[in-house]
């Protein structure tokens, strides 16, 4: 990867009505990686893109293109396109004519125009739709013809608001592939906004989580994944068990009454910390055989595997495992030392990470609050 | 086909029967007394007598189509304003809009003459400042200007309401994609509020080639329009055929302009989603 530094945000603020949306942002974005901006409803990350975009301007911080403050370039004169949340194409205008919009406006010749309108229209594989109006389009192809009239302008830089919102689950799974694809194959910057964990770590290259208009965490979607630095970053991506311990020493950690060896270090000695446990790095085991026993209180099967609840000692572990375990039954509990990941104590300590009160049914009600936000 | 008098139908007949005896009725006696001499028979006497009116039409039509379009180019811009403005600037110039609207229209022109009268108050308060006496009454000017202070708000009402269903969306992203604010008018904006605008010179247009009591306040008497021939045609029995044959005429006129418009908002049929 290229690691020229293409857009630079220093020290970005921005408030509502007194209201702070963007808290102190500072990011830097590398020529031709794909980056995601992931995080909740309200956690800023639209706002962080208008700014790139330059629909809005930053209360503070500047924010850099090359090397060159553009805070107060219009959104006209950047080097930047945007693929909108609900696609906005024109709806006076056919296909061709959507497509067409920005090189038009630059006062390209026919030829030219009707040439590269054809070569988008094969990237996006919407081959022959050129005279169809935009209304008749279903919401995967209007998704295709946005990304058209963006990509044609030839921008060293991408903003996608998220762009898959709308979409089934089927078809938001081929366009992330597509998309993926695009990317590689124009060599041009993506800059992706979703609340979707699963899309942001499949799709980027980097991803930045976001939280209360603040940055988390910067990091490939491995190191996210498996280095999560605080309970939000940890229940966010993926599922986490989120355990108090203390340190006792470096790679030696207490939890739930028990001492763990692990892989990590640096602490202080006896230092309070968060430990992230995985659900699936979880063994079930017989209960003289496990570091930890609990009883069953929940299996939910899910296909791949058993979704299974498990009280130890008046905190709920989620545990994924393929056996079946009945509810009510007595299990004992294994963890590798490599499956358990300290973190520092944060803001977030304790919000998080215990399936006491979980419910899939809740589950779903808060993504599909998600499902509306930013509109 | 069936027959069912269901409560949609039954709903709507009042209407039916108001619009049977008051616009299908005095339209069909329309067209028979402009096909008809004063014997009751048949007759193309009274179409081919208007050869007499060609400058009325010619002189409606120039009048209407002047007012219309000073009432686009001030309508559109004022209505662009509103859209954009705040809540409270908004409901200002609305107000300032409508305020006219809830006073009729007879009041409003004969307003308009005390105003400009030769003797009138601006007129005299030229003259007490050592001006020169205003002869505005009774010019082409005067009329039109009667046309676009009476229909101004019927231009700017419908173009206001495309303009406030204009989604922001849509302007983003003519700037993302390199529009500057001309651009955008021209590109974007436009095209998007054109059924707005071809309501509000339907609106504008069709009241202001059929008026009589403007040019007959303003111009003085000075200036006969279609609408002022009508009415002298049907103030006299005698005439009544060739006023119904002038009226037929304007109709079918007034149809055509329309049919035009309408060509030009096909283009944008699904516009307003």
């Amino acid at each position: 990867m290229n690691k020229d530094v293409l857009i630079q945000l220093k020290g970005i603020s921005k408030a509502y009505d007194g209201e702070v949306v963007l808290d102190n942002i500072s990011l830097e974005i590398h020529d031709k990686e794909f980056i995601t901006l992931l995080g909740p409803s309200g956690c800023g990350k639209t706002t962080t893109l208008r700014i790139i975009g330059g629909f809005e301007t930053p209360d503070e911080g500047d924010v850099f293109f090359d090397g060159e403050r553009i805070n107060d370039l219009p959104p006209y004169r950047r080097q930047v396109n945007t693929v909108f949340q609900r696609y906005a194409l024109f709806p006076h205008l056919n296909v061709f004519d959507n497509i067409a919009f920005g090189l038009r406006i630059q006062k390209r010749k026919g030829e030219e125009i009707r040439e590269r309108v054809k070569e988008m229209l094969a990237l996006v594989n919407l081959r022959g739709f050129e005279r169809r109006r935009v209304s008749t389009l279903s919401g995967g192809q209007q998704q295709r013809v946005a990304i058209a009239r963006a990509l044609i302008n030839q921008p060293k830089v991408l903003l996608l608001d998220e762009p898959l919102a709308a979409l089934d689950l089927k078809l938001r799974k081929d366009m992330q592939n597509e998309l993926k694809n695009i990317q590689q194959k124009t060599g041009i910057t993506f800059i992706y906004v979703t609340h979707d964990q699963e899309e942001a770590l499949s799709m980027s290259n980097t991803v930045v989580v976001m939280a209360h208009g603040r940055i988390q965490q910067i990091g490939t979607p491995t190191d996210i994944y498996n280095e999560p630095v605080n309970a939000f970053v940890a229940d966010f991506i993926g599922e986490s068990n989120i355990v108090d311990g203390v340190m006792l020493a470096d790679r030696r950690v207490r939890l739930a009454g028990h001492t763990f060896d692990c892989v990590d270090g640096g602490f202080g000695k006896n230092e309070p910390v968060d430990v992230v446990i995985r659900p699936e790095d979880v063994d079930v085991v017989k209960v003289d055989a496990g570091q930890l026993c609990g009883t069953v209180t929940g299996v939910t099967f899910k296909g791949v595997h058993y979704e299974i609840i498990v009280d130890v000692a008046g905190f709920k572990w989620m545990i994924q495992t393929t056996d079946f375990v009945a509810e009510g039954e007595t299990i004992g509990l294994s963890i590798d030392p490599d499956a358990i990941h300290i973190m520092k104590k944060s803001e977030f300590s304790g919000m998080f990470g215990d399936y006491s009160s979980f419910s899939d049914e809740l589950d779903k009600l808060s993504d599909a609050s998600e499902g509306v936000e930013e509109e | 086909m069936k027959k069912k008098f269901s409560f949609e139908r039954l709903a709507a007949s009042p209407y039916v029967v108001w619009s049977l005896l008051f616009i299908i009725a005095p339209l069909l006696f329309v067209a028979y007394f402009a096909f008809t001499d004063s014997d009751g028979g048949f007759s193309f006497q009274n179409i081919a007598s208007l050869g007499a009116y060609s400058k009325t039409f010619v002189m409606s039509l120039g009048f209407s189509l002047i007012a219309t379009t000073v009432c686009f180019l001030i309508g559109y811009p004022l209505a662009y304003c509103m859209a954009r403005t705040s809540e409270r600037t908004r409901s200002v110039l609305m107000i300032l809009l409508m305020l006219p609207m809830w006073i009729s229209l007879l009041i409003r022109t004969y307003s308009l003459m005390a105003l400009l009268d030769n003797g009138g108050l601006i007129s005299s308060f030229l003259v007490d400042h050592g001006f020169e006496k205003l002869n505005f009454i009774g010019t082409e000017a005067a009329v039109i200007l009667g046309m676009i202070y009476d229909f101004l708000p019927y231009m700017v009402m419908p173009i206001y309401t495309s303009m406030t269903k204009l989604d922001n969306r849509y302007l983003e992203a003519a700037a993302d994609l390199g529009c500057n604010g001309p651009k955008t008018l021209f590109r974007v904006i436009f095209p998007l509020t054109m059924p707005g605008v071809v309501s509000g010179i339907t609106m504008v247009f069709v009241p202001s080639i059929s008026t009589f009591y403007i040019s007959q306040k303003l111009g003085g008497g000075c200036f006969d329009l279609i609408g002022d021939t009508i009415e002298r045609q049907f103030q006299n029995a005698v005439t009544y055929h060739t006023g119904a044959a002038v009226s037929l005429v304007m109709m079918i006129l007034i149809l055509l302009s329309l049919a035009i418009m309408n060509k030009f908002s096909d283009s944008g049929e699904d516009i307003i989603v």
